[in-house]
């Protein structure tokens, strides 16, 4: 047992040294740092963690595995529920999921279960050759039953993973060249190394998965047209669409980015890499605006392009969406934040070129239907800073290129597309969905539980 | 991979090239554009097809090599292949009601406006073709407009060859001369067409401009090739890529789509420096 109040300290790089690198922050657990973590965890009988997560891992079971130096066994107990162990470790929010739950919390810090998943999982990809196929629940009688799942981010690998431990014939159509969604285009190489995400694909691939990229579903083929083909059901786990803007002046000027604009060149089409045509702008002073993690990952990338980067977010650091942990590495990387302020117009020089962005102060008024308190803006407190680039990260809407393609398929009233909470079945039979497609802007580990749903959705269908 | 089937060389820097593209050949209308990548290490580049050939599952470009992209594809033979080609992406030109056209092409653009020009034309649509070029070593097509649509006007700039004079020139005549049209479409460079936009706008004829803006995943994620139309963002890969040209704000186009001259410039500079600026094809 360990009675330290705080987690295991997680090796890093220095914050100045890894503000102008793409390598990964967290460097990872050592076996003894492990085991000494895993040895803080009660065990509890009612294993509140386990409740708090979104795949169900067995949490207490895979870290008294790790206390016992079993780390290939903790390995298989987490992927029993959880496909992408080494990608959740690195991304989830366990502060509000399974650590916020974590007895030991209530004095101290909690268990570090996120820092154990990927210590986990790391172990296994380092010392494990080949990869063991989990066949215990795949049935023969699947095995003719052809399924299609449209978009190979979080939701999609998830839905995949589990329809192919089933038995099913599984097929993953990708609209962009590479296979991962959010992975490879969004979440930066500091926070998710390519190539984590690249052999979770490999096995699933190794498992029978089929991907196709370069196909757009909506446009080089509409979901009818997976139907005729003989899929019997079809999931679709498209993300989170198009960028939202403020509508605010000065917004399609020259240096005006979305965060997914800015995020994709860096990250998809490696931009920062000299090898690679894609071009990217050096800038010199770069506005984020926005509080969520997609801000804080789009002012990182900015800083590591060697900008001088400034958060613009109109409401108060208690109310940031944003991950604490990247909030503090954020900080701790040098980005200047600028809490309580709104971007009002942008400003462009003879060019229609960025020169500077005008911003109003706030203050926080009675709590709006978030539960977050409105701000309000102070009259007369316009102020502007000088900036050659402003990213906007302010969410996204969704994206109806398959809706409005696809005869029956109703959408929610936020916009995504509708479904049954039970099986995530949507309104035309045989047609599934799950992750951003139809929440609107949400965590990895979400749409990887919507994933798992929809193919438990598509399993019952297929089997009535 | 999507393998070269055919290709030939139309102009100093105009290719026609023949790809295997199944998936955008079986879906593929006028008017509306495939991205490619040429390898690894390739920019995702938006291109409108110039036709498509549903039976031999491959597309047809037509294309200037002008930037670093464009001269890696013009470089690639008959029997190899390219990474990546996704689509079709965009709204297909919309052509019902129509009578009677005039398809104005400028340069590069005059290789995206023959598709157009023989849908409506096929279409049972009366179609004036007016197609511009620099100077006569620069024209494309001429066979194919020709054989197209009903009356052809060739312009150039310098007068070596057809009418001496601009696009804009030739289709004010037009109009003045009491030709009717229900509708101007028009492909070529951004100038160019914002000015034909301020010849039709006096007459009230509606002006189709298909848009080349810059763009990365071509399905609306990335927001990069969001232009202004009637005051409203609009994104030219699943809204356009063909709009209302009279209400576009084209001067914030045209500065948004010459963001990267100076890193392409670099770009091909860097590259000529270590390879001679040939890379090796997978």
């Amino acid at each position: 047992m360990n009675n330290s109040k705080i987690k295991t300290p997680m090796p890093s790089q220095d914050p100045n040294v890894r503000n102008s690198n793409f390598q990964e922050v967290a460097l990872g657990y050592t076996e003894e740092m492990a085991v000494s973590e895993a040895e803080r965890c009660l065990n509890c009988k009612n294993k509140p963690c386990v409740s708090g997560c979104p795949v169900n891992v067995r949490i207490p079971e895979f870290i008294k595995k790790v206390t016992e130096r079993k780390f290939e066994e903790a390995y298989e107990i987490i992927t029993s529920t959880n496909s992408l162990p080494a990608v959740c470790g690195r991304v989830c929010p366990q502060e509000t999921q399974c650590e916020g739950r974590c007895v030991r919390g209530i004095k101290g810090e909690p268990v570090g279960v996120g820092r154990l998943e990927r210590f986990v999982a790391d172990w296994h990809r380092e010392h494990q050759e080949e990869e063991k196929n989990n066949v215990s629940s795949a049935k023969e009688s699947n095995k003719d039953k052809r399924v299609a799942v449209v978009g190979s981010g979080p939701a999609g690998l998830a839905c995949a993973g589990d329809l192919i431990n089933m038995g099913y014939d599984v097929t993953v159509f990708e609209s962009l060249h590479k296979e991962g969604g959010v992975l490879v285009y969004g979440i930066p190489e500091f926070r998710l190394p390519k190539d984590i995400v690249a052999y979770e694909i490999d096995n699933l691939k190794a498992k029978g998965v089929k991907f196709i990229r370069d196909v757009v579903i909506g446009r080089s083929l509409n979901v009818d047209d997976l139907f005729d083909q003989g899929y019997q059901a079809v999931f679709i786990g498209t993300g989170a669409g198009l960028p939202r803007f403020m509508n605010i002046e000065g917004e399609n000027l020259v240096g005006v980015y979305s965060a997914n604009e800015y995020l994709t060149r860096i990250n998809l089409m490696k931009a920062y890499k000299d090898e690679y045509d894609t071009p990217i702008k050096k800038h010199k002073k770069v506005a984020v605006v926005g509080g969520g993690n997609v801000a804080m990952d789009a002012a990182r990338c900015a800083k590591r392009m060697g900008a001088d980067v400034h958060i613009v977010y109109r409401r108060g650091r208690d109310e940031m969406p944003a991950r604490a942990e990247e909030i503090q590495h954020a900080e701790e990387e040098g980005i200047v934040f600028h809490l309580l302020n709104n971007p009002v117009r942008i400003l462009g020089d003879d060019k229609n070129e960025v020169e500077k962005i005008e911003c109003i102060k706030m203050e926080l008024g009675e709590p709006d239907a978030s539960g977050r308190r409105r701000p309000v803006p102070i009259q007369g407190s316009e102020f502007t800073i000088d900036v050659d680039a402003v990213i906007m990260a302010l969410g996204t809407r969704l994206n109806n290129l398959i809706c409005d393609t696809t005869e029956g398929l109703d959408q929610n009233d936020r916009g995504g597309i509708k479904i049954d909470e039970e099986n995530n079945a949507c309104t035309r039979p045989g047609v599934f969905a799950g992750g951003d497609a139809v929440t609107g802007a949400a965590t990895v580990i979400k749409a990887m539980g919507a994933g798992k749903k929809g193919a438990a959705g598509i399993d019952a269908y297929l089997n009535k | 991979m999507h393998k070269v089937v055919y290709k030939r060389q139309l102009s100093h820097d105009m290719f026609w090239m023949e790809l295997e593209a199944p998936y955008v050949a079986a879906k593929a209308r006028p008017g509306q554009f495939i991205i490619f990548r040429v390898d690894e290490y390739g920019e995702r580049v938006p291109l409108t097809m110039a036709g498509s050939n549903k039976e031999k599952g491959t597309v047809t470009i037509i294309f200037q090599a002008v930037g670093r992209s464009t001269s890696l594809l013009s470089q690639v033979e008959e029997g190899e292949s390219i990474a990546d080609i996704t689509g079709p992406l965009g709204r297909p030109t919309e052509m019902e009601g129509l009578k009677r056209v005039c398809v104005v092409g400028g340069g590069t653009g005059n290789a995206l406006a023959y598709p157009v020009a023989k849908g409506l034309h096929d279409a049972g649509v009366i179609v004036d073709m007016v197609s511009g070029f620099k100077t006569e070593e620069l024209i494309v097509l001429e066979d194919e407009f020709k054989a197209a649509v009903d009356n052809f006007y060739l312009m150039t700039d310098d007068g070596t060859k057809g009418e001496k004079g601009f696009t804009t020139d030739k289709l004010k005549a037009l109009i003045d001369s009491g030709v009717q049209y229900d509708e101007v479409i028009t492909v070529g460079p951004p100038v160019m067409m914002k000015f034909v936009c301020k010849v039709t706008e006096p007459y009230g004829i509606k002006t189709i401009a298909s848009l080349t803006a810059l763009m990365i995943d071509g399905t609306g994620m990335c927001g990069g090739c969001r232009v202004s139309v009637g005051g409203e963002t609009k994104y030219a890969c699943v809204d356009g890529p063909e709009f209302d040209g009279q209400l576009v704000d084209w001067d914030t186009l045209i500065a948004r789509n010459a963001y990267y001259m100076a890193e392409e410039q670099e770009e091909r500079d860097h590259v000529c420096r270590l390879t001679g600026g040939v890379r090796h094809y997978e």
